[in-house]
């Protein structure tokens, strides 16, 4: 097989038999691999069929071109990105059609590309591929898009759904074999949680080389010769990184607010309290510290768990607020002490909530955080409630 | 600058008997938890990984374990009401716009 494009190590054969000692530096994934090795020296038992290609893959505007290959014609798509893909970037970062934002998997072409090409995977999320062809741009490349259902490459990876079936099942499918003369895909390094790159390797012949984790690291990841540097490897949660999740967090907290309006609009239409603007803020206020202040300003909140974070700075807010009311009305011990008990456990949801956006957090350190989170909060709202309530009545 | 998340609980171990320090972990791994010391790779930093399983599905030789799933209070709250494991509900199919 053809390599020479590729980073592959020449002083390793396609059977995985290893002739040097230096050479296990160099090509550490495919050496001594015997259980693989009677499927890696025979051709792939698939059959290449001619690119099975969508055509209403030709009619998106950002396609502009169209190239003729051995596995069928593919289009050509547009490097610069367009107010029309701004502004649906800008609606799905607000939850507007968000589940619905892909384009066809299959394969694309940018610029005037060849069988020497290199092959970038994606998912077929359109912001992924938005990403993926502007960072592409001056370059002649191909896109292979995955069907991940419309979900980012990390997302879709943790689920399998961008995953070793995934990619072998599209290789097949646009007759990738046919396309390009080497054996090489470049996966983005997030995908790596669903891809097993031996396995695509031995049921392919193509080797997964891991890209960079930002597509924006893609040239001077291919000037370096298909190698990324350690910071295209680590994955930040700068302060832009959680700013751009705030709308979302915004959107998905609109429901608590609305359950809240109504229970407060229908305690207001029975009479039993007058619902006035000291009662609702302090609420509102809570949402926001928890979904947006703690999302803005999170490595400089004390403590790692978020649910703690959120605490403390709910507790803050609830400070605030005695502050503000108590300077407005005399408040009661009993108030004071229900507003300490039901903001700050608000806040420590909303912003335990985050933990599944953010770029950092296990699974075994959520379940922990939970284990006391979730009864302390609700201990908390309960024990608040029941003060509230009380010394409302003591007061009648 | 590296953001860390609770100590001591990542569940992610590394066999030494079968590890070939080929290098694939440290390639793979978004937080930088394996360094080569030496020859042999090694976890240097297990406080940094979340779990999410890129080391092991990428281990030719099986030497990494890991009990890998989303860190995602939703995910797991949802599990627990559901009876399944947390999943990320960013990936479910369709309709469901959660998260």
């Amino acid at each position: 097989m053809d390599d020479s494009k590729s980073t592959l190590c020449s002083c390793c054969d396609e059977r995985g038999q290893v002739e040097s000692e230096t050479c296990r530096k160099n090509e550490p994934v495919t050496f001594l691999f015997p259980m693989y090795k009677p499927e890696i020296h025979e051709e792939p038992q698939v059959v290449y069929k001619d690119n099975q290609q969508n055509p209403s893959i030709f009619l998106y505007d950002f396609v502009i071109d169209s190239i003729d290959t051995p596995s069928g014609r593919v289009p050509i798509v547009d490097t610069n990105l367009r107010f029309k893909d701004l502004i649906g970037s800008w609606k799905v970062r607000w939850g507007i059609g968000r589940m619905n934002y892909r384009v066809i998997p299959g394969i694309y072409g940018i610029g005037r590309p060849d069988e020497t090409s290199p092959v970038f995977v994606t998912a077929n999320y359109k912001m992924s591929f938005d990403r993926l062809r502007k960072a592409l741009s001056g370059l002649n490349a191909w896109i292979l898009v995955l069907d991940t259902e419309g979900i980012n490459v990390w997302c879709a990876a943790g689920k399998g759904r961008f995953g070793t079936d995934e990619i072998i099942r599209q290789i097949e499918k646009t007759g990738l074999k046919k396309i390009v003369s080497h054996k090489v895909i470049i996966v983005p390094q997030l995908g790596a949680t669903g891809v097993r790159a031996h396995e695509v390797k031995a049921r392919t012949g193509f080797k997964v080389i891991y890209g960079p984790v930002r597509a924006d690291d893609i040239k001077i990841f291919l000037a370096e010769g298909m190698k990324a540097k350690p910071y295209m490897r680590s994955v930040s949660f700068g302060f832009v990184d959680r700013i751009v999740l705030i709308p979302m967090e915004l959107v998905q907290s609109l429901k608590y607010i609305a359950i809240f309006f109504v229970i407060a609009f229908a305690l207001h239409l029975t009479g039993i309290i007058e619902i006035t603007f000291s009662h609702i803020y302090p609420f509102i206020g809570a949402v926001i510290a928890g979904c947006v202040v703690v999302p803005a300003i999170l490595p400089w909140l004390p403590g790692r768990a978020f649910s703690l974070k959120g605490w403390i700075l709910g507790f803050l807010w609830a400070v605030a607020v005695i502050i503000m009311n108590g300077s407005l009305n005399r408040l009661k011990v009993t108030d004071i002490f229900a507003i300490l008990m039901l903001l700050p456990p608000i806040s420590a949801f909303l912003s335990l909530n985050f933990t599944g956006a953010s770029t950092y957090t296990s699974l075994s350190g959520v379940k922990k955080e939970m284990r006391i989170a979730i009864p302390a909060i609700i201990t908390s709202v309960v024990i608040g409630l029941i003060t509230g309530i009380t010394g409302f009545f003591i007061r009648q | 600058m590296k953001d860390y998340y609770l100590k001591n609980v990542a569940t992610l171990l590394l066999d030494d008997n079968r590890c070939t320090s080929c290098g694939m972990c440290i390639e793979v791994c978004p937080r930088d938890v394996f360094k080569r010391n030496g020859k042999r790779v090694m976890i240097v930093d297990r406080d940094a990984c979340m779990e999410c399983g890129a080391c092991m599905m990428n281990c030719p030789f099986s030497a990494v374990r890991v009990n890998a799933g989303v860190g995602c209070a939703y995910a797991v709250i949802k599990g627990a009401i559901t009876g399944e494991e947390p999943n990320c509900c960013c990936s479910s199919s369709g309709k469901n716009t959660c998260c």
